[in-house]
């Protein structure tokens, strides 16, 4: 059986076509159970059409491509572009989990959402974000891609303001679009430079041209870092990572597919595309790398000391994407995609039991109004503890292998001990204090001021796509993706010495150890005092959004309103009351009084006169 | 004969509808439809052609040609004549026409004849700008599409009609008086050198002008387009035009009466002179980037819905004449995307305005707030209106801003950088509007009552009306290539002028010639024409 590549995007989209649609044929709103069905449907079907693409056409075959052209798009002149697609086991891999994990969160959204009176509109904007990120990854050309691109980006800000009655989401929202439009800016313009150097979009024929520049091309540096521009900014990266707190503004199975699965994802999508152009500079290469390394720091350390359950989360994605673009940056290319995968799976059940825990306390977020929660929501319980055991990467859990993966290579990358790798050391110990810190206060302890009213949310539509994932972030270190044809590497390299790998397995549990002996055996973790200035400054995420407000926000507003009516209209309007004026002037000379026009007569005779006689 | 049947039905049309209200109050809209459709009858006559533009080598560059004498004294002549591009516009026009009828075709509540007129003759003026091959005509057509637009601000517009519409006239016509002097001392100097007075459009293309003359003629044409378009010094006659005009007076004013600016910066200004146009390619762009930047800052700034949106053509409108004066197929192609897509979605954006302030009867952006749950429908329309504004892949506004700045990047890369800082701008005033009028908690409960709500929404005609264009702008972000196809012979005949100019400039400007032109002129680098 051969499905068409074309029907995996599709299907979302007829999903979405019909429940916007809908309205134009009923006056009244459908019952949630058919909106359900259309919803989930439709990427269920996504999603089990991905499964039979990867079955029939790319098992077992890990060099295996597929091209796949619908209508030519563009042509005009020099620039050719097909609507088509290329598939290889990057797409395949990455099709596999927007889909499947994408099914899994809208099965569970179909319960969770139930009761908002936007059932629908959520579920369409839904679809439309699954057609939009399948088209990212599907595309064989930058610009369908950057289709996809923005596309995701439209859906995320929709998501994000989807409870639109309150004006602090929708500044979340046009802060989510606007900081990744920035980003979408600076790939633009770097796409820009590849046209305008290499004269063609499609990602094949560019890499194959690009191969032929002399390494370290200044060009292609160029290219490459405004490419990285866009990836920062679509994946939360340094310096553009602000956006990605803020969005938890949305509902919570959105965070866990947009803003932890997938799109958020995209930008190491990207890099790994293009790897053999990054390859060729540097540069990039350490650029890439050093925005990882300092992101995971960074936004680990804000992690430690937030409050809501899913800032700490956001902060947590946003980490462990920068071990993502240390991956990229150290050329571990599989091991970015690799991690990239286990984090899908386990940062959306971490998200989805996050939802639940929300649910069951009644809209209740702040972490320090929670605690003992162990008895009253046990499944939600195994479940979180499951997610955070692998994103702590405690050993054998599916974080553990992809991240003992991204830090091997680190340590290979620079023939031994570098600050990559010491970064990616340090971060999995501040990973594991974050994880186990948010577990224990939530789940251990005295009751919080919350807990009282705990009463557990989970329908058994909510409970069935949490085990799923339970089982896919516990056992997803076995499924290491077939990625070594894509990227052209070697098999095993050489092993480094014990102590690393043996720091690398230590580290997550030592922050175990602290996060238990602080959180777990105190007496009482919940009053720990007056957070000191630092832990201020890290919760309010190292003062990023205080520097872009006073820098860029309110010189903006100010122009904008200083110059709210136009100075170049005062310029014209100022020549009509010049004008005018003039004419009340010369006016005043048509008086009517006959002895004054007498004298100006005179007045002029003379002067006529006299310059007569003067030349 | 087909063109002439255009303009005919639309100026008897129009003097039909006024005389029809003595008879029949409501008989003026019924004969204004009827006259576009057959408008559009005849135009469709020429949909044939369209499959030309793939294979336009050796194909006639004119789909339709007309000449009558007209005054032969003086070498006027009333010549129509229709290619590709004019055939887009006037697509764009009656589509636009018949659009702005249909959305507002209850609104009028007075003297509905005149007004219905004064709509018909400034479309047919237009029309008439769109095919005249005469300069003599053109200028006369360009004078008729501004009257009746005059009459539309004044007399249906707004609190601040007379203002605007005085405002209005006084910029177009003080700048198209530039071109005036500018056509007749083109004319001269052609019968000066040939010794026979045309104002035929092609006789004067080869017309061989001295450099330093050829740059003022050029100025002169340059700016009365500018005006129009408007680039950036010229602009504030706009946000107070489209402001103050009625619903369907600003739709006109925006979707189509701007691109006649456009059209004849392609049509006239890069043709008739291309040297002068390539010195002076670095300046437009720069005015184009400046436009997108300073027109989307002034869009964010506003608190009146319609100024907003009327900036915002300020900002895309730049994005056209950027792409012009890169002077390379890509570019160019992204322009004229640039005028379909801008009028489409555009028009419905005032659309969107003019229903809320029909309901709500305000602008004031600060008293709006949280619509989305009172009217669904509308929103959802405005949503899309808004995100195609912003420059969403995959609806025709992406395509052409696209191609303009991957094109001009090939000319100007500092200019085309700093113009696609705007496209940050476009979704900082468009997202700004959707948050203060539809999301949000809602101001004026009092205003509407909650029973009416679902009359409330737009009806079965807005929605159609507004769906059609929704549709039109998806179809051209995802299958533009019908619409560059068309395009293509005009605009590869710009671009070959320009090249052969452009190699002939090289040449002189090794030797000493090059101090002919005046100097103190910036000079152009080098064009990389259409090669990447």
């Amino acid at each position: 059986m051969v499905v068409s590549p074309g029907w995996v995007p599709l299907l979302p989209l007829l999903g979405f076509l019909t429940l916007i649609a809908i309205p134009l044929f009923s006056r009244r709103e459908p019952p949630e159970k058919v909106t359900a069905l259309i919803g989930v449907g439709s990427v269920g079907l996504a999603a089990l059409a991905a499964a039979v693409i990867a079955a029939t056409q790319f098992a077992g075959a890990p060099g295996a491509a597929v091209n796949i052209s619908f209508w030519s798009w563009m042509q005009v002149n020099g620039l050719s572009l097909d609507f088509g697609f290329h598939l290889d086991w990057l797409t395949v891999v990455m099709l596999l989990i927007i889909t499947g994990v994408g099914f899994l969160i809208h099965w569970y959204s179909a319960g969770y959402m139930r009761g908002d009176d936007g059932y629908r509109r959520y579920f369409a904007y839904l679809n439309l974000f699954v057609c939009a990120m399948l088209l990212l990854v599907l595309a064989d050309n930058l610009v369908l891609l950057y289709l996809g691109w923005e596309g995701v980006g439209l859906c995320s800000y929709l998501l994000i303001g989807f409870w639109y009655r309150n004006p602090q989401n929708g500044a979340a929202a046009r802060k989510a679009f606007i900081v990744t439009r920035v980003g979408d800016t600076a790939m633009a313009i770097g796409l820009f430079l590849l046209f305008r150097e290499y004269a063609t979009l499609n990602i094949r024929e560019l890499l194959d041209q690009t191969q032929a520049a002399a390494a370290n091309d200044p060009t292609i540096t160029l290219a490459a870092l405004l490419l990285l521009g866009g990836a920062v900014g679509k994946s939360a990266q340094l310096p553009l990572q602000t956006w990605l707190p803020d969005a938890m503004a949305g509902p919570t199975p959105v965070s866990a597919l947009i803003h932890a699965a997938t799109m958020v994802t995209a930008g190491v999508y990207l890099i790994a595309r293009l790897h053999p152009l990054f390859a060729l500079s540097n540069t990039a290469m350490s650029a890439v790398a050093c925005v990882g390394a300092l992101t995971l720091l960074i936004a680990g350390c804000s992690a430690l000391v937030q409050s809501d359950i899913k800032r700490v989360l956001a902060y947590s994605t946003i980490s462990q994407i920068g071990y993502m673009f240390l991956a990229l940056g150290v050329g571990a290319w599989s091991g970015a995609i690799f991690h990239l995968m286990t984090h899908a799976f386990f940062k959306a059940l971490l998200f989805l039991s996050a939802g639940s825990v929300i649910l069951s306390l009644h809209h209740e977020q702040n972490i320090f109004a929670m605690g003992g929660l162990r008895r009253k929501i046990p499944l939600t319980f195994i479940c979180f503890t499951i997610g955070c055991a692998c994103l702590a990467a405690l050993p054998l859990t599916s974080g553990f292998f992809s991240k003992d993966e991204i830090l091997l290579h680190a340590w290979q990358a620079y023939a031994g001990f570098n600050g990559f790798w010491l970064a990616g050391i340090i971060g999995a110990l501040i990973t594991g204090l974050y994880s186990f810190r948010l577990l224990f206060l939530v789940f251990f302890g005295s009751e919080g001021s919350a807990s009282a009213h705990c009463k557990d949310a989970n329908t058994r539509g909510m409970t069935f796509p949490l085990l799923f994932l339970s089982a896919l972030a516990l056992l997803g270190g076995m499924l290491a993706p077939p990625l070594q044809a894509v990227f052209a590497e070697s098999g095993e390299a050489t092993h480094p010495p014990f102590w690393v790998e043996a720091i690398a397995v230590a580290m997550p549990l030592a922050g175990l150890a602290i996060a238990a002996w602080l959180y777990l055996l105190r007496e009482h973790p919940h009053d720990a005092g007056q957070p000191s200035t630092l832990a201020r400054f890290w919760y309010a995420g190292w003062g990023f959004d205080w520097l872009y407000d006073h820098a860029l926000v309110r010189p903006f507003l100010a122009l904008s309103r200083v110059n709210r009516n136009d100075v170049i209209d005062k310029i014209y309007r100022g020549a009509a009351v010049a004008s005018r004026e003039l004419h009340l002037l010369v006016s005043t000379t048509q008086n009517g009084q006959v002895r004054w026009y007498m004298a100006t007569l005179a007045a002029g005779t003379i002067l006529f006169l006299a310059l007569l006689v003067a030349l | 004969m087909t063109l002439l049947a255009i303009i005919a039905v639309l100026f008897l049309g129009g003097i039909l509808a006024w005389l029809a209200e003595h008879f029949y109050g409501r008989g003026s809209r019924w004969i204004s439809l009827l006259t576009l459709l057959l408008a559009a009858v005849c135009l469709n006559s020429y949909t044939p052609e369209m499959h030309d533009g793939v294979t336009f080598t050796g194909a006639p560059k004119w789909w339709d040609s007309l000449t009558l004498a007209w005054i032969p004294r003086f070498g006027i002549h009333f010549s129509l004549a229709i290619d590709g591009l004019s055939f887009l516009l006037l697509t764009l026009t009656l589509a636009m026409g018949l659009f702005g009828l249909a959305i507002t075709w209850r609104d009028i509540k007075f003297r509905r004849g005149f007004f219905y007129f004064n709509y018909l003759w400034t479309l047919a003026g237009v029309v008439g700008v769109f095919t005249a091959t005469d300069l003599f005509l053109f200028f006369f057509f360009w004078e008729v599409m501004l009257i009746p637009m005059l009459f539309l601000i004044a007399v249906w517009g707004y609190e601040g009609r007379l203002y605007a519409a005085i405002k209005f006239f006084i910029f177009t016509q003080a700048s198209s008086l530039l071109m005036l002097m500018a056509i007749v001392a083109l004319v001269y100097l052609h019968y000066n050198n040939t010794g026979q007075v045309t104002f035929d459009y092609e006789a004067l293309l080869g017309a061989e002008l001295p450099a330093g003359i050829a740059y003022w003629l050029m100025l002169g044409f340059f700016i009365a387009f500018a005006v129009k378009l408007p680039s950036l010094p010229f602009h504030p006659w706009l946000p107070d035009a489209h402001t103050q005009a009625p619903t369907a007076g600003s739709i006109l004013l925006a979707a189509i009466l701007l691109k006649t600016g456009a059209y004849g910066l392609l049509r006239f200004t890069l043709p008739l002179f291309p040297d002068a146009s390539i010195a002076f390619a670095p300046v437009a762009m720069a005015l184009g980037a400046a436009s997108i930047i300073y027109g989307a800052v002034l869009a964010f700034g506003q608190r009146d819905m319609k100024r907003l949106v009327a900036y915002s053509s300020v900002s895309h409108m730049g994005f056209v004449l950027l792409g012009l004066y890169a002077l390379n197929t890509v570019a160019i192609q992204g322009a004229v995307m640039q005028m379909i897509a801008h009028g489409l979605s555009t028009a419905a954006l005032f659309a969107i305005v003019g229903a809320l302030q029909h309901r709500l009867h305000t602008r004031d952006m600060t008293q709006m707030g949280g619509l989305w749950s009172e009217l669904p429908r509308l929103s959802a329309v405005a949503l899309f209106f808004a995100v195609a504004t912003l420059g969403l892949p995959g609806l025709g506004n992406f395509i052409a801003e696209f191609l303009v700045l991957l094109g001009s990047f090939g000319s100007d890369r500092w200019i085309t950088a700093i113009a696609a800082i705007g496209i940050i701008g476009a979704a900082l005033y468009a997202l700004l509007m959707m948050q203060r009028v539809f999301f949000g908690l809602r101001r004026q409960v009092e205003e509407t009552p909650k029973s009416s709500a679902g009359a409330l929404d737009l009806n079965l005609r807005e929605t159609l009306a507004l769906l059609s264009l929704a549709v039109a702008l998806v179809v051209l972000g995802l299958r533009p290539q019908g619409v560059f196809n068309t395009a293509q012979p005009a605009i590869a005949d710009v671009v070959k002028r320009i090249e052969s100019a452009s190699v002939a400039r090289s040449k002189t400007s090794a030797g000493a010639a090059a101090t002919d032109i005046a100097a103190g002129w910036p000079q152009a680098e080098q064009r990389q024409g259409d090669k990447p």
